[in-house]
């Protein structure tokens, strides 16, 4: 198992570095990082030399994502250098990782907890009232995209305040002045990022787990259950869910992806200090080794999820062992 | 002749599908007696299996549906038992090999679990230890080598054989009084087949169960079954003890399955197979099943109109469902030359 | 043993059915038709298509979402004439109106008086043009490439499957923004190529690029499992050419998830194209576009029919396109074994 891992890992390393060196190639040619310096007359040509030298803005491509691989490791200043602020470029990242983990795993585990449990009872229940609601809501879930549904939310709950006077979650920020991380008021300020992102994932999950579960259910192991006078209740749980729930890590791992782009969208529309909003102002403002650093971070998050939806496939399937 | 463990009379099922109702099984009554294997020979489609799976509740209710009919089974009508009360019959009394043991068995648990489930199941209080002497024991008994260690093994590490072996023991574990194993070889190879046979005569003499074989091939039926039926198009056709069908067979499906067989011992030129296809079961021909394919009938009228009844043919509990099959007597079946052998 | 000859002596004349024993070929005789139909024997042959079809025209859902979505695509196809009035015209003396049945402001009017039902009508222009394109260029791309390396295999499957896994791992919306963002600065010839034919179409050669390697990737998995299929051997053994057998053999068969998906992608160019435009990345004004329509609504929270209203729409397409999808799933997925009561 430890021997599949490692393989595991060392396969994604070339993979990495084709999709950064290319990301990095594109990045470096699109942009000029001293645009904006350039544009200002008080520039000089001179210090216009020196900053493109001390950022080997004058060497190849392949030298200077060299130097950025390098810079990526540095202990001083892991990532690199904003050319923009010149400011190092981990300690925003990692601010804003914190607060982005937080809000995609709390709405990850209740899309995933609440998609499960809906989808069980919609296949149980067939073509009941139960099941008919919630299939309806999961088409409409799913058709709807991201920003809208959080704009909407937005709009909802300023107006509750506004007729109202109260506040129950909050529409912009991530915390009023001197919260911690955990407390009620940081709840109250992801609680309707976190419902986005929630409603979108959960119509997927209880959709797949309803399809799943009716594929299981029809299955002949599960009339062998029952021909051994099995109670319904345990067939259902131990047979039928727990081979219904083998497809849903993979749902998880393709949706991995989504939940990202949906966080970009997300925290733009809340104005919450994350990895999505910090991409988005570093794009517009062409920082492009912030943007890389980005990429790289997002990147490496996915292989490293692929890798644990990988090992969980496998230890819920145990065809499918790694040795 | 002792009384039936098993008594159905006038069972009817019948599936509802976008296409149209499709009968299934049209009122067929038959006795097995204690001790016995019955073979039910009949095509895909001829309502065989279906029959069977009523008889444990296992039709799914929403398309499926029991029309009529009673089973009486040790003294309760099983078709008409609520649930909870099926349950206690289900795996103790009346247990059920299915065909295809891949998928038969739970992919994710552990072959030792499921056999101990099947235990468990009705013997709550029996304790693990004890549980698991047991579920080795049996399968020792299929002959599964090695059974310590073949426990906690998965069913896609067990071939194909000794899967079905697995799920024979599993059928026994309760030492059910009625087993009723369907088409339990079909998905084999015909070498495994031959050995799984062996583990169903054995597990035979082992228990005195009852058994219901279900099966298209008549190879196994003369190998293993005391008395026949031959269900063709939802109903039975004829019925009797193997030696009789065998040997002197009174219905023209009968005559035609025998027919198609190749046999070893002379020369053919041409296989005969029973010429037409099977009837739709959504629109039953009028009047007999059988009659667009018979070679009886000719056309005859009364084979159009009529649903033949099972009469008596020839001997002692002979009964075929046609209404010429008298004029089938002097016929002697492609086999009769052959000594059929207890 | 004579037994065979005896049972034809007791048969006399001629069964219903008749086997020819030196042939081996069964005819029904003539005059009998109508007691075989009447004997349920009579199968109605009908190709692989109807089939399909007559299930896809029985899908409900389906037809709901073909009915819907073709009246918006035709709203949008023939915007100049649906819409009550043109993209830009501004009416400063209507300024952000709720909708009313007045003078035909259905959606009301934006900031600067513009209809928004207009507005509305121009961005579903926008959003088909490119949600189709992207569509069939991409699957067009996609088949080929994905049935050249799934039937041929070997070194040419090899690199379509890195580029299509290395595709796989990457942020797919980041990515994209990046990509676009980067383009409309860039100095290079290649960039500017692109500018020149405005944002739209960037954006839309951009979608494509990305989206082949879905469909590609699917292509390529049916032809792998096909290509050790029976019939392709019996094809070749019979002499077919490589190019017969990938066309009559097959791509039939690969067309069934083709379809689904090129529909489904439809609706993920669509909603992609919104995404990028909502961040500002995408297509901007004054093209018309659904997503930036939505982003311009954020300046007026309260004048709730300036984010709802593009939002709506783009949730019935996105819902009739997912439910044709489904019922063309139904339709052309021959494993489907449900009984519907």
């Amino acid at each position: 198992m430890l021997t599949y891992i490692a393989r595991r890992i060392l396969y994604s390393i070339p993979v990495l570095v084709v999709s950064s060196f290319l990301s990095f190639v594109f990045v470096a040619e699109a942009g000029d990082p001293l645009s904006n310096l350039r544009a200002n007359p008080r520039t000089t040509a001179g210090t216009l030399h020196q900053l493109a030298h001390q950022y080997h803005l004058d060497q190849t491509v392949v030298l200077r994502y060299w130097y950025w691989v390098k810079d990526l490791f540095n202990l001083h200043h892991p990532l690199g250098i904003s050319l923009i602020t010149t400011q190092p470029i981990w300690p925003d990242i990692h601010r804003a990782m914190g607060h982005t983990l937080q809000v995609i795993i709390l709405a990850e585990f209740c899309a995933i907890v609440l998609g499960v449990a809906v989808g069980i009872f919609s296949a149980i229940r067939q073509y009941s009232i139960f099941d008919y609601t919630f299939t309806s809501i999961s088409f409409l879930g799913y058709a709807m995209p991201t920003f809208w549904l959080a704009l909407l939310l937005q709009i909802l709950f300023v107006d509750i305040y506004l007729k109202w006077h109260v506040r129950i979650f909050y529409t912009s920020g991530l915390n009023n002045h001197g919260n911690a991380t955990w407390s009620i008021d940081r709840l109250q300020h992801i609680a309707l990022p976190v419902a986005t992102l929630s409603i979108v994932s959960f119509a997927l999950y209880s959709r797949y787990m309803r399809a799943s579960m009716l594929d299981v259910i029809n299955s002949d192991y599960v009339r062998t259950a029952r021909a051994k006078g099995l109670p319904e209740r345990l067939v259902v749980m131990r047979h039928v869910v727990r081979n219904a729930l083998i497809p849903i890590v993979t749902v998880a791992a393709l949706n991995f992806g989504a939940l990202l782009g949906g966080a970009i969208v997300t925290e733009t529309v809340f104005t919450l200090d994350g990895m999505g909003y910090y991409f988005i102002q570093k794009l517009g403002q062409q920082d492009v080794y912030a943007v890389m650093g980005y990429l790289v971070i997002t990147s490496v998050a996915i292989v490293v999820f692929n890798l644990i939806a990988d090992l969980a496939y496998g230890f819920l399937d145990p065809r499918i062992r790694y040795d | 002749m002792a009384d039936p463990i098993l008594s159905i009379r006038d069972l009817a099922v019948e599936f509802k599908t976008d296409d149209g109702i499709v009968h299934a099984v049209d009122g067929i009554t038959y006795d097995v007696f204690p001790g016995e294997t019955l073979g039910i020979v009949g095509e895909s489609g001829s309502g065989k299996s279906v029959s069977t799976l009523a008889l444990l509740g296992l039709i799914p209710q929403p398309p499926g549906r029991i029309v009529s009919g009673t089973a009486m089974f040790k003294g309760k009508d099983l078709l008409k038992l609520k649930k909870r009360e099926l349950r206690d019959f289900r795996g103790e009394e009346v247990a059920m090999v299915f065909q295809d043991p891949m998928t038969s068995l739970n992919p994710v648990l552990k072959i030792g679990f499921q056999l101990g489930e099947a235990i468990k199941t009705h013997h709550p209080d029996e304790s693990d230890d004890k549980v698991k002497t047991r579920v080795i024991e049996l399968l020792r008994l299929v002959g599964v080598p090695n059974p310590e260690t073949r426990y906690t093994n998965y069913p896609h590490e067990f071939s194909g054989g000794m899967r079905q072996r697995a799920m024979i023991a599993m059928s026994i574990a309760n030492s059910p009084s009625l087993l009723i194993a369907d088409e339990p070889t079909t998905a084999l190879d015909v070498t495994i087949q031959a050995q799984v046979l062996e583990v169903l005569k054995t597990v035979q003499q082992e228990t005195h169960a009852a058994t219901i074989l279900i099966t298209h091939d008549l190879g196994i039926v003369a190998e293993l079954c005391e008395r026949v039926l031959v269900m063709y198009g939802g109903r039975i056709v004829e019925s009797g003890d193997v030696h009789t069908i065998f040997r002197a067979p009174r219905h023209p499906y009968t005559i035609g399955l025998m027919d198609s067989l190749p046999k070893l011992t002379e020369d053919e030129e041409w296989l005969r197979p029973i010429p037409g296809a099977p009837p739709s079961l959504i629109n039953r021909p009028t009047g007999c099943a059988f009659h667009p394919r018979c070679f009886l009938s000719q056309g005859r009228l009364k084979c159009r109109e009529e649903v033949p009844v099972l009469r008596r043919a020839e001997g002692d509990g002979h009964e075929a469902a046609c209404h010429f099959s008298d004029e089938l007597i002097g016929h002697a079946s492609k086999f009769s030359s052959d000594a059929v052998t207890a | 043993m004579t037994e065979p000859k005896q049972v034809e002596k007791i048969a006399g004349t001629v069964a219903p059915y008749e086997q020819n024993y030196d042939t081996g070929v069964v005819t029904a005789p003539a005059g009998l038709l109508d007691s075989t139909a009447d004997a349920g024997l009579e199968l109605q042959i009908r190709s692989q298509w109807s089939y399909a079809r007559q299930r896809f025209l029985r899908h409900r859902l389906a037809m709901i979402g073909l009915v819907g979505l073709i009246i918006i695509f035709a709203a949008g196809a023939f915007a100049n004439y649906v819409a009550p009035y043109t993209f830009d015209q501004i009416d400063l003396t209507n300024v952000l109106h709720a909708p009313t049945l007045k003078a035909h402001h259905l959606f009301g009017t934006d900031e600067i008086g513009r209809d928004y039902l207009s507005r509305v009508i121009y961005g579903i222009r926008t959003s088909e043009q490119v949600g189709l394109f992207v569509a069939f260029v991409s699957t067009l791309f996609g088949l080929m490439l994905g049935a050249i390396a799934g039937y041929y295999g070997g070194w040419i499957d090899n690199i379509l499957m890195r580029i299509t896994d290395l595709v796989l791992t990457l942020p797919a919306l980041a990515i994209l923004l990046t990509v676009a963002a980067l383009v409309e600065t860039s100095s290079s010839k290649f960039a500017s190529v692109l500018n020149h034919f405005g944002d739209q179409w960037t954006i839309t050669f951009i979608l494509t690029l990305f989206f082949w390697t879905g469909i590609a990737r699917i292509v390529r998995g049916v032809f792998l499992s096909l290509r050790e299929k029976e019939y392709v051997e019996a094809a070749k053994a019979s002499g077919a050419g490589d190019l017969r057998i990938i066309f009559r053999h097959v791509l039939p068969n690969t067309l069934g998830p083709v379809v689904v998906n090129a529909t489904l992608a439809v609706a993920a160019a669509i909603i992609t194209e919104a995404f990028l435009s909502f961040l500002g990345f995408g297509i901007k004004p004054p093209t018309p576009s659904l997503g930036s329509l939505v982003a311009g609504g954020q300046a007026n929270p309260q004048k709730w029919w300036l984010t709802v209203m593009p939002g709506l729409v783009l949730v019935m397409i996105v819902l009739c396109i997912n439910f044709i999808g489904d019922g063309l799933r139904d339709a052309l997925d021959p494993q489907q074994r449900r009984v519907r009561a």
